[in-house]
């Protein structure tokens, strides 16, 4: 008997400006693969289905866990991560392509640097005063750390970038993930002396008004985080913000 | 005079901890990451952060986690370091707290802590069961602030190669390789922080992150670092085996009571659930009464492995052993430990709170590493380490919650003592070395672009891999050491042979990986032969053959160091400073 085989086809870029192409491999099945352990079984053997040998496959990955937040890629037409993805639930042949939102380095990998200078625009930290010893930090009370812990747990994959319609060129959009950190951000008992910094960030062309409530970000992030609730908490602060520079020019 | 300029290399909580405080100080940084700083391994740490600030009525003191932790290291640490580090610790955990680390909270707002391996306290602070992310992302916020300010530059997506080194031998830079466009460049520093974690891919498979590879620290071993205690690498009880990698269950499993346990007869077919507690064997608290499933990391490996392998109670015959936490209620699970369950759901397909999870023990922790003094300089001057990357805290075994107390000490040690090496340091001699290091580090690449061989890279990894975690890790054998030694000098003649099937240069993720390769086979040798050499049992390096610790002749520091004629290691051994606690026999 012929041994268990996978189908997977894997659209291919060889720079940022190379046309793209679709290349197919066959390869063994072993018990609980996934996306990730095909690529590898590809980088050890790289021929594709033809038998004609080529490259091995670039693509992010670090932890494999899914906590990292490297791999996201769409696979078989839904962005996820690749780590997480197991071959034995998915469809095949499997289809994984990059994101498409974010400009191709090489094959699977995308430049997602934008989410990180978004982090900076809103000023995603607590304004500590120093690193030396000044105590113990303000008290939170366990309702609190609740609230504030989901939001902690992005782990800047950019997937609810990926799925949102109005995350594009055209609008500026900052997206999913930013807003639920200055949310975070704004509820910390010290972190909020920067509330009004981040809200007026938010507020004009790619802040919160850009959110079309299209909810594919809440549905489609892989760490469950309430990203569709914290839109709406931050655009009712923005615009509760925007009143008060208003009435105080 | 200009501020002084320090590079960092590595972005995990040791690397960022150094760039905060020299930041801080008004020195500016160059921070080098093969991934963006947020992707960093420490984000797998899980269980929690350790610091004796007795908040439970307990009457814990800092001397007793100092105490834990020599004895929990089997006396190899040098106490004047781990000393201070468990000193320091109470004042870390309340910074990380101001930084808005969502700790897990008691009823009045206060601090929760949890109980972990190797301790009787509850001495574990936590964030869910995401800890090390979230420690990591508060610093890589605050450093992302400096980094808004101007006063750090980072570098993601560059790769250290070598130190540049004067004609004096003292550090006046790095080269790094450029992971998009393969650019070789260097960069002037005046000092340099190593803090590019542990070795984990040196067995293939382990819980570490795909970019633990070891390659800098070899790199700096071959350029005259000194190597210290290699053989000494934590194989964790409790990983859920998989196809690319053993992914961790944490150790705040068992902290919040899960029990490790197989069935009294072998080959018994019911499903967990149904098997009564009478025909359950719960070894750990058999055997450890005392500390029954909290038994520090080797102890409870061995014991694993003895009733797989011994007696011959590994489920379904498979070398694997249940973890319980079925008998806790749900919700409890959910507050405390939601991020690990949630791990093996995904990742296995079962849940573990209705089903008990099958686990087995695999390669984790780096204890060894670059050989650093207590102000964190290697011996070659001006180059730092700090983090998983040395080797300093945690002896010859490390507790569950040390390491990223120790990641984050080792970074605020480091960042300061760097910065004031810098502003002692006189001027170069010439170009300080970096046009001869430009050219040695292009000749290496051209060398491995134009090598048209058979071997394939990831092959000969795979079967590095396979070789060490066989004959390196649990139980030690000399003549399978030798076997895997001369196993490594074959690969690393095969090496010479390989194959890229990518000679692009533009991202090209084999190529780099091939460097790496080279620098693993080289360290992969430092941890066999140091293996070999301990002729005794000592925390998580165990010879069935030499079973007893032996404190006459190997309480010492190996130390390792490259003779590049020889193209293999040397090995030293060094007095361990015992001036605090007097070693005495480690029996739980």
């Amino acid at each position: 008997m012929a041994e268990k085989t996978i189908q997977i086809e894997i659209k291919r870029q060889s720079s940022p400006d190379a046309a793209a192409t679709w290349e197919k491999f066959e390869l063994p099945w072993k018990p609980g693969m996934n996306v990730i352990s095909a690529m590898m079984e590809i980088a050890s053997n790289p021929v594709n289905a033809a038998g004609n040998e080529t490259t091995p496959v670039a693509y992010d990955s670090n932890c494999l866990e899914e906590i990292c937040g490297s791999c996201a890629m769409v696979i078989n037409g839904k962005a996820r991560m690749a780590c997480s993805a197991l071959i034995d639930k998915l469809e095949q042949p499997i289809r994984v392509q990059p994101l498409t939102k974010f400009p191709v380095v090489r094959d699977l990998a995308v430049d997602r640097s934008v989410l990180f200078e978004n982090l900076k625009a809103v000023k995603a930290w607590v304004p500590v005063d120093g690193t030396y010893a000044l105590g113990a930090g303000p008290r939170i009370f366990p309702q609190q750390q609740e609230v504030a812990y989901p939001l902690s747990n992005c782990i800047s994959c950019t997937i609810c970038m990926e799925v949102c319609p109005q995350f594009n060129d055209a609008t500026g959009f900052v997206g999913a993930a930013t807003i639920a950190q200055v949310k975070l951000f704004n509820a910390h008992p010290s972190g909020k002396v920067l509330k009004e910094e981040r809200l007026r960030a938010l507020a004009g062309d790619g802040g919160v008004q850009e959110c079309g409530f299209a909810q594919n970000c809440v549905q489609a992030c892989p760490k469950q985080l309430p990203l569709t609730e914290a839109i709406s908490d931050v655009t009712r602060d923005v615009i509760l913000q925007q009143v008060k520079d208003f009435l105080t020019v | 005079m200009a501020a002084p300029k320090i590079i960092v290399v590595g972005g995990g909580l040791a690397g960022l901890a150094s760039v905060i405080k020299i930041a801080e100080a008004g020195g500016t940084v160059d921070l080098f990451s093969i991934v963006p700083v947020k992707r960093s391994h420490s984000v797998c740490a899980q269980g929690g952060i350790n610091a004796a600030k007795d908040l439970k009525g307990e009457g814990d003191t800092t001397w007793k986690h100092f105490d834990d932790t020599i004895y929990g290291g089997d006396f190899l640490a040098n106490q004047t370091p781990v000393k201070a580090m468990c000193e320091a610790a109470p004042g870390i955990i309340d910074l990380l707290d101001r930084m808005g680390v969502p700790f897990n909270r008691t009823a009045e707002g206060l601090l929760d802590f949890r109980r972990f391996g190797g301790t009787l306290y509850q001495r574990t602070a936590f964030a869910g069961a995401t800890t090390g992310q979230q420690l990591l992302y508060a610093l890589d916020e605050q450093v992302r602030r400096y980094e808004a300010e101007g006063k750090v530059k980072k570098y993601e997506g560059w790769e250290f190669l070598s130190a540049v080194l004067d004609s004096n031998g003292v550090s006046r830079g790095i080269c790094a390789m450029n992971l998009r466009s393969m650019e070789l460049k260097t960069f002037a520093s005046d000092a340099v922080i190593i803090c590019t974690g542990g070795n984990g891919a040196i067995f293939g498979k382990s819980t570490n992150s795909v970019v633990c590879t070891g390659s800098a620290q070899s790199a700096l071993y071959q350029q005259g670092a000194f190597y210290a205690n290699g053989e000494f690498i934590q194989v964790h009880p409790t990983c859920i085996p998989g196809e690319d990698k053993l992914r961790l269950m944490s150790e705040s499993a068992r902290g919040e009571g899960g029990r490790v346990w197989v069935p009294r007869t072998a080959g018994d077919k019911r499903v967990a659930k149904s098997i009564p507690e009478a025909d359950r064997w719960y070894f750990l608290e058999e055997w450890y009464p005392k500390y029954g499933n909290l038994v520090p990391r080797d102890v409870a490996t061995r014991a694993i492995h003895k009733v797989v392998y011994e007696h011959g109670l590994g489920i379904d015959g498979q070398p694997m052993v249940y973890l319980d936490l079925t008998h806790i209620d749900k919700a409890t699970l959910n507050r405390k430990l939601e991020g690990i369950l949630e791990i093996y759901e995904k990742f296995v397909g079962d849940d573990p709170r209705e089903v008990p999870m099958k686990i087995f023990p695999g390669m984790h922790y780096t204890m060894g590493g670059l050989w650093v003094d207590y102000n964190q300089m290697t011996n070659i001057p001006g180059i730092f380490a700090a983090g998983e990357a040395e080797y300093q805290y945690h002896g010859a075994n490390r507790l569950g919650a040390n390491s990223l107390m120790s990641c984050i000490y080792g970074g605020f040690q480091a960042g300061p003592n760097a910065l004031a090496y810098a502003k002692s340091l006189t001027a170069a001699p010439g170009d300080g070395g970096a046009a001869h290091e430009l050219a040695r580090q292009h000749e290496i690449n051209e060398r491995l672009m134009k090598s048209s061989g058979t071997e394939n890279p990831f092959k000969i990894w795979r079967e590095l891999g396979e070789e060490m975690t066989k004959n390196v890790t649990v139980i030690r054998y000399n003549n399978r050491i030798a076997e895997t030694d001369n196993k490594i000098v074959d690969l690393l003649g095969r090496f010479k042979n390989i194959n890229l099937s990518d000679k692009s240069q533009w991202a090209n993720t084999s190529f780099a990986f091939t460097r790496q390769l080279y620098n693993m086979l080289q360290i992969s040798r430092v941890v066999a032969q140091g293996a070999a050499l301990r002729d005794e049992s000592r925390g998580a390096h165990y010879k069935p053959d030499f079973p007893e610790r032996n404190d006459e002749k190997f309480l010492k520091t190996t130390k390792a160091t490259f003779a590049p004629d020889a193209d293999e290691p040397r090995f030293e051994f060094e007095a361990v400073d015992t001036s605090l606690i007097t070693p005495r026999p480690r029996k739980y």
